[in-house]
């Protein structure tokens, strides 16, 4: 029996064969996969916020900012078995789900979480391999540990694998 | 956010009672606009983890059509209007008198989306002067925005303030029903997220402060 490991807002979470990993509604939000594709072993985090330094929360909540989702992701992948050295990335997300005329920073919050995203994984020499950001709409993404297939659904442009 | 933890049950009774005068308006506008009887729900105040909020519009890749906009002034926040895509169909199609408009599949009638921006507006900006008539709070509507998508990515958007603070947010949830059709009911919710920090205003404004 397979599993679809579910990923909530702000959460993050590691799957093995032979489940699978999915987060639902992805608007402004980054969701970030980290895998080792010869050991099978992935981790997903949905990512709201680019960073933690202006977090009022403590303890704060570590997959909701993407550099403290992305340490939190590696560390568990390594206790699953994965190796640094082979670890690869993909991510979808980072839309503007509206667009407003005032340069509010709020509005550019997509944008800003794969910018994020993307500077930390390139000073962890952490290649992203695909990728599928930015845009207007609202994602699905269900990662496979096996095929290493990131499955993406959006509203009105149908399917597609990355 | 402490501040969550301090709430007494009268606290959200006033909540309850905003989301009652805001949306009652909202309701009354809307009825004179389409000509027919909207009925509404008692509020609903709950403290949601971030998570959970998508659930009450039936998870997070339902897809629904939604008028979202910040408040602005002295409480800020953010406002939807959330529906499914049907019943925004229909509402639409009465107000401009085609019965072609639809929202499966873009490109979607320009008149259509205009009106619904244009019902957006008019329910926003009456359950906006409401609350600042009835908390005595400078509250204006930004322009509102349209999108007719997954509602954990629309949700989302507008818990960004909130997210930066915390993982709960409150929620006033107010749902109206149009009552005379029963075969072609539309219904749509309410959905006031006041930012963290404006708590304590709107309870200020109405002499119920959260003790320090």
């Amino acid at each position: 029996m397979s599993d679809v490991i579910k990923v909530g807002m702000a959460d993050l979470n590691i799957v093995t064969p032979p489940n699978t990993i999915r987060t639902s509604g992805l608007g402004s939000c980054v969701g970030l996969i980290i895998f080792d594709g010869q050991r099978n072993v992935a981790g997903m985090a949905h990512i709201m916020l680019p960073n933690s330094k202006l977090c009022k929360q403590s303890p704060p909540n570590v997959a909701k900012y993407a550099d403290t989702a992305i340490p939190a992701l590696i560390q568990d992948l390594k206790k699953k078995g994965a190796r640094s050295a082979f670890l690869k990335a993909k991510m979808a997300g980072g839309a503007q789900m509206f667009s407003f005329s005032t340069g509010n920073e709020m509005m550019r919050i997509g944008p800003r979480n794969v910018e994020a995203v993307r500077e930390l994984l390139e000073s962890l020499n952490i290649p992203i391999v695909s990728e599928d950001v930015g845009g207007k709409s609202g994602r699905t993404i269900e990662f496979n540990p096996v095929s290493n297939l990131l499955h993406i659904r959006t509203v009105n442009q149908g399917t597609k694998e990355i | 956010m402490d501040d969550l933890k301090k709430l007494q049950p009268f606290h959200l009774d006033v909540l309850k009672e905003i989301g009652n005068i805001g949306a009652g308006n909202a309701a009354t506008s809307l009825s004179l606009l389409l000509n027919k009887t909207i009925d509404m729900s008692v509020p609903d105040v709950r403290v949601v983890s971030l998570q959970e909020i998508p659930d009450q519009v039936g998870g997070a890749d339902t897809e629904v059509a939604a008028i979202f906009l910040r408040i602005e002034g002295e409480a800020p926040g953010s406002m939807y209007f959330i529906a499914n895509i049907a019943d925004i169909e229909k509402m639409i199609r009465r107000l401009i008198g085609n019965d072609h408009f639809q929202l499966v599949s873009p490109p979607f009638d320009e008149m259509g989306i205009s009106a619904f921006l244009e019902v957006g507006n008019i329910l926003a900006g009456s359950y906006l002067s409401s609350f600042s008539d009835f908390t005595q709070l400078d509250l204006q509507p930004s322009v509102p925005g349209v999108s007719i998508d997954m509602a954990g990515a629309i949700l989302s958007y507008g818990l960004i303030p909130i997210s930066e603070v915390g993982d709960f947010a409150i929620v006033i949830d107010t749902e109206i029903v149009e009552v005379d059709e029963e075969s072609e009911k539309v219904s749509g919710h309410f959905f006031l997220l006041p930012d963290p920090g404006s708590f304590q205003t709107i309870f200020k404004a109405l002499g119920v402060e959260i003790d320090e």
